[in-house]
């Protein structure tokens, strides 16, 4: 097998983040990778940072917002953190808005977010 | 007057998921060699992405050119991707958003011709499709 | 060569008469009305005569030539020069001009005289028009110099409390500047580390669809990025056109003033607002 992008693992929360330029199949193996982890680990949340990231096409939206839908599924929520403004102008442009995604500018907001989330849902801190 | 003027072009085969990868990378560099401000070259970078994969995925492979264009004192980049599939059938409706003939978000075609400033779309059913895409400098 | 000889009757037309750089300067400085000093006169005109001489001599009457290159770049400065002082193009021209009348041939002139001056003439002639076209470009260059200064200045991005940032909008906003605004106020929601901004159109007479769909699009991608904009100061008749043209701002947060909007951001986040009357 080629590269995958590697998933960590911090407390309930799997990060990941994109350093480089990926092929489609990468791409495709990554979705894989963390509905299988979410599953392993019984994460409650996923955050995928993609500030390295200088385009975001169809095919790799495509994938943050299967991510998002799937990982719902599985109980864990999906921040995507550090979209840089020429992505997200682009992604407009492009007409994909990302619905159902959730974001934030950085890992630290991304991972507040789903700390934030979870206290919400169980109730107690 | 003469018409704008092609110089410096590179061809880039697109048989694989790394010759996507190829592609926009060289996109990219003539994208910084013209000038095009960032917004303008992630744009340009998206859209011949998009247009790469369509080359790939509908076409069979094929190739990309890529060139800086001069018109004037205006300077851009000019790609065109060619490849000799199936051929699209109907050309209104492949530009529409949504509509797709394989698996994707049918945002291809329709996107792309967004992202850029001059977009050309030639194809017929069993001829190929070529796509060529202009970007200016602003 | 008949060219050849041509240029050497115009070198000799130049150079017979220790004046004619002087008259050249005096013509010149009269319709600059004391504007650039007489020295500063001579000088740029020394240079021009001398190299116009020189072109001469290695043999060329084509202006375009290699010959000339020294010709051209002086002229280039010259109007540069003076386009830059705020001179008009016909007191750019003027000092390759003059140059025709100082020689101007009187009733002694020989026949062989008047042809050459209107070789020389013809040259001058081309020379004038690449001054002026030198200067044109040059009026092009700072009209689009200032136009993205302003640019710059009109849309100011500033840093209204923690975590909020605000853009005031003043002016008739077009596609160009709007597409300007979103990209510089995107940037600022990321080197700030902001997640609210408010988008003030309290100064904008009015706002057509193409506008309104940039400001929509900022909005979008502010939320890709992970930020929430509200945009205040909407004008009853903007509204009204908005209507009009069917433009919807959905489930986009919009509040009457500036301050509304900032009050709402703050409780948003759940900032300590500033208490009325209070120091």
């Amino acid at each position: 097998m080629s590269d995958r992008v590697p998933v960590l693992k911090l407390g309930q929360v799997l990060l990941v983040s994109i350093q480089v330029d990926l092929e489609d199949q990468i791409v495709l193996d990554l979705q894989d990778d963390l509905a299988e982890r979410i599953v392993a680990t019984g994460a409650t949340g996923v955050v995928i940072d993609i500030t390295a990231l200088e385009i975001v096409d169809s095919f790799v939206g495509r994938m943050l917002a299967n991510t998002a839908a799937i990982s719902r599924m599985l109980d864990a929520e999906t921040v995507v953190v550090g979209m840089r403004p020429a992505v997200a102008i682009t992604l407009v442009e492009l007409g994909l808005s990302l619905g159902g995604v959730r974001t934030a500018l950085t890992l630290e907001k991304g991972l507040a977010l789903l700390e934030r989330d979870r206290t919400a849902r169980t109730g107690r801190p | 007057m003469t018409g704008p003027r092609v110089e410096g072009e590179q061809t880039v085969p697109i048989g694989s998921n790394d010759d996507v990868v190829r592609a926009r990378q060289t996109v990219r560099t003539y994208a910084q060699q013209c000038g095009l401000s960032l917004v303008d070259q992630t744009k340009l970078v998206t859209a011949a992405s998009e247009l790469a994969r369509n080359t790939l995925v509908y076409g069979g492979g094929g190739r990309m050119r890529c060139a800086t264009v001069r018109n004037g004192a205006r300077v851009g980049v000019h790609a065109v991707f060619e490849d000799s599939g199936p051929g699209i059938p109907d050309l209104d409706l492949a530009l529409t958003d949504g509509w797709t003939s394989g698996g994707g978000l049918g945002l291809g075609l329709s996107g792309a011709r967004r992202l850029v400033d001059e977009f050309e779309l030639d194809s017929a059913p069993g001829a190929g499709t070529k796509v060529s895409v202009t970007k200016w400098a602003r | 060569m008949a060219v050849e000889r041509a240029s050497e009757r115009l070198v000799e037309l130049l150079t017979r008469d220790d004046a004619v750089q002087e008259q050249w300067v005096t013509a010149v400085s009269a319709t600059l009305g004391g504007r650039i000093s007489r020295a500063e006169l001579e000088r740029e005109l020394s240079e021009l005569y001398q190299s116009l001489v020189q072109a001469l001599d290695k043999g060329g009457l084509d202006w375009r030539d290699e010959a000339y290159s020294e010709v051209r770049a002086l002229l280039v400065e010259l109007s540069r020069a003076r386009a830059r002082h705020g001179f008009t193009p016909t007191e750019t021209a003027v000092s390759v001009f003059a140059c025709k009348d100082v020689l101007e041939p009187t009733e002694d002139s020989t026949a062989e005289d008047v042809k050459a001056y209107l070789q020389l003439t013809r040259l001058l002639d081309s020379l004038g028009m690449f001054t002026i076209e030198a200067y044109a470009r040059t009026r092009e260059e700072i009209i689009s110099a200032q136009a993205e200064q302003l640019l710059e200045l009109s849309t100011p991005v500033v840093k209204l409390w923690e975590g909020v940032v605000a853009v005031p909008l003043v002016g008739t906003l077009d596609s160009a500047r709007t597409q300007v605004v979103m990209e510089k106020l995107l940037q600022s929601l990321v080197d700030s580390e902001s997640e609210h901004a408010i988008i003030d159109i309290t100064g904008v007479p009015a706002v057509d669809t193409e506008v309104a769909q940039h400001l929509l699009k900022t909005v979008v991608a502010a939320r890709l990025m992970g930020a929430e904009c509200t945009i205040s100061g909407i004008r009853p008749q903007i509204a009204q056109t908005l209507v009009a043209l069917g433009v919807q701002f959905g489930d986009i947060v919009t509040k009457a003033t500036l301050q509304d909007a900032l009050r709402h951001v703050l409780q948003l986040s759940g900032a300590q607002a500033p208490l009325g009357g209070s120091r």
